[in-house]
């Protein structure tokens, strides 16, 4: 047995990796509630490809045999129905996490130098989530996949000059048809997933490089130059990657593995109790995560009376609506995303964690969560005449967080930071 | 193994002359890719425009064609229809076409390129039930306006331009489509100038 795991070993290094990756990777010793949600993405990623392969199994990708196929796998095929409440609910479930994990990064600020490319690989991942998300919609071919998709695809047709071409080529027909149906299909069962897997391996490799950020945001790997306590130096072992042969000291850490993977599967377990809730009691989520007109075939011929998207982009959508032009409302839509991707230039702080930076950030902070929501809330709504006021203030502070960061985070007034993680 | 100095000029005009070449290559190879994703034949077919000769229609006809599976309406108005058109715009919700539902060549009065012939798609606004075209008895529907269209389902009314009246359901005025004069009496539907 040992020669063959030398005789691998020597081919591959798995057991090499493993140190590096998991047993001897250094984490901070003081990770809290809000980073369970990194490893709960994985968990959610798994349970999405997994029961999104099973579903394929019966899913008929037609205009013809789509809605049919969905009612087939929920009334007849064993266990069908708790296979596609799994991944309905856990598309939701994984905007949540995301949301959660994305909200921890902003907290603690762990897009700041050197985390900005992690940052950035995050955003990624965001973005195709969407466009994986919003094509999923659609394949139930109901009411709200119909036209809800329509008030999607329209939005490319705001573009000057190739605005029409581009939704055309985009549909494959002149209206959402078939053809749509066909390739969102395609991409959302194969290509995104693929892009998503290769974004989040290329995630986690950019943080195994520069190290995972804590939640008093110091720098836990030190120079060796003797000013480190000796209290303060790990006890445990680490790679050699980390240490750099003795010249640098690791301070307050634990290896992941065991420590770190134990502590997530309690995560794990409070999150699939949640999970389990939802499938077994709400497995609509209000008519927030399946929408009652879905429940209907799609019909070009009869738009539903109100026509919201699912909550996840409904922040997002409330900005697009709050702005009377639509191609600056796609723009000012693209921008709130953008935003927050350019968010370590756009903060010039050296300080990251909002435990040590001034009042003004931490009011900020709850500004954008405040303004985050309330455009969640909008987004659903019709747009009245009071709704869409409001939906414009929203869209205000949420751009204003940044404006106000930019400024402030120049000469900040901060808290001093302490020599050890507490 | 030669032992001749290496030529970097050389190497680096032959890697530049490679990528080239092979760029030309990967873009050539993506056509079809994206080319695939235009309509197909068969929708390009299904979604043609349709021609029709109105040359024999009598004053107050309505006929129909069927385009991209939609019902298309063509009304040969009367001189009175269009008069009257004037006479009831307080109570229309959109009477100046604000919202985008026609080219911008029938955001007019009369919402067509002629004022005598008014094309629209015969779907209602609101829930997509085909309204019931009423040359002369539509004063029933709404005093005093003798010709419109009225939506059976929900009771959505619409004026002879199929602009929408106040307090029904249907939120916006009858879709009109693109659409052109081939000849003095030939319309043709789902082409114009603009698209042609």
């Amino acid at each position: 047995m040992k020669n063959l795991m030398n005789w691998i070993e020597y081919r591959l290094p798995v057991m090499e990796k493993m140190k590096i990756h998991m047993t001897q990777y250094p984490a901070p010793k003081n990770f809290n509630f809000w980073y369970f949600f990194g490893s709960l993405a994985i968990v959610v990623l798994v349970n999405q490809i997994l029961t999104g392969i099973w579903l394929t199994m019966n899913y008929e990708p037609s205009a013809e045999g789509a809605f049919r196929s969905i009612e087939y796998i929920m009334r007849d095929v064993e266990y069908g129905w708790l296979l596609r409440y799994m991944h309905s609910t856990g598309a939701s479930a994984f905007f949540v996490v995301v949301y959660l994990h994305m909200l921890r990064g902003m907290m603690y600020g762990s897009y700041q130098k050197p985390r900005e490319l992690l940052w950035i690989f995050g955003m990624l991942i965001y973005l195709v989530l969407m466009a994986e998300a919003f094509m999923g919609y659609m394949l139930p071919w109901g009411q709200m996949s119909f036209w809800g998709a329509q008030v999607i695809i329209s939005i490319f047709g705001v573009i000057p000059f190739i605005g029409d071409d581009l939704t055309l080529w985009i549909r494959g027909d002149y209206v959402i048809s078939g053809a749509t149906l066909n390739r969102f299909f395609a991409l959302h069962v194969i290509a995104l997933p693929l892009v998503l897997v290769i974004l989040v391996f290329l995630h986690i490799m950019a943080l195994h490089e520069v190290g995972s950020n804590n939640p008093d945001g110091i720098e836990t790997k030190r120079d060796n130059d003797g000013t480190v306590p000796a209290d303060a130096v790990s006890k445990f072992e680490f790679h050699d990657n980390f240490t750099k042969g003795g010249k640098k000291v690791i301070i307050d850490s634990i290896p992941f593995h065991p420590y770190y993977t134990v502590k997530d599967l309690v995560g794990l377990a409070g999150f699939l109790f949640l999970f389990a809730y939802v499938i077994f009691f709400m497995p609509e989520g209000g008519g927030y995560f399946l929408e009652a007109p879905n429940f209907e075939l799609a019909n070009p011929m009869k738009t539903p009376e109100h026509i919201a998207p699912v909550w996840y982009f409904t922040p997002f959508y409330a900005i697009l609506r709050a702005v009377p032009n639509p191609l600056f409302g796609a723009v000012a839509m693209f921008a709130a995303i953008l935003a927050l991707a350019l968010l370590p230039w756009i903060d010039r702080g050296k300080v990251r964690s909002v435990r040590y930076r001034c009042g003004l950030h931490k009011l900020n902070l709850v500004n954008f969560c405040i303004s985050f929501v309330a455009l969640g809330i909008l987004g659903v709504l019709p747009a009245t005449p009071l709704y869409t006021l409001l939906s414009q203030l929203f869209s205000f502070t949420y751009f204003g967080f940044f404006i106000l960061l930019w400024f402030y985070s120049k000469n900040e007034n901060t808290k001093p930071l302490p020599e050890r993680l507490t | 193994m030669s032992n001749a100095p290496v030529d970097h000029g050389r190497r680096r005009f032959l890697t530049i002359a490679t990528s080239v070449v092979g760029g030309v290559g990967a873009i050539g190879a993506a056509v079809p890719f994206i080319a695939s994703w235009s309509p197909s034949e068969r929708a390009r077919q299904a979604g043609a425009a349709v021609t029709v000769d109105v040359s024999k229609m009598e004053e107050g006809q309505l006929i129909r064609v069927e385009w991209r599976g939609k019902p298309v309406w063509i009304v040969k108005r009367t001189q009175e229809m269009i008069d009257s058109l004037p006479d009831h715009e307080n109570r229309l919700r959109d009477p100046e076409s604000k919202e985008p539902q026609q080219p911008h060549y029938a955001q007019n009065r009369h919402r067509s390129v002629r004022p005598e012939f008014f094309v629209a798609v015969g779907i209602c606004t609101h829930f997509g039930c085909s309204p019931t075209y009423m040359p002369n008895e539509f004063a029933a529907q709404a005093e005093g306006v003798r010709s419109g269209f009225f939506c059976p389902c929900h009771g959505s009314r619409f004026d002879i331009a199929g602009r929408v009246f106040q307090n029904v359901p249907a939120p916006t005025n009858l879709e009109v489509p693109p659409y052109m004069y081939t000849d003095e009496f030939v319309i043709m539907v789902g082409e114009d100038e603009e698209t042609a």
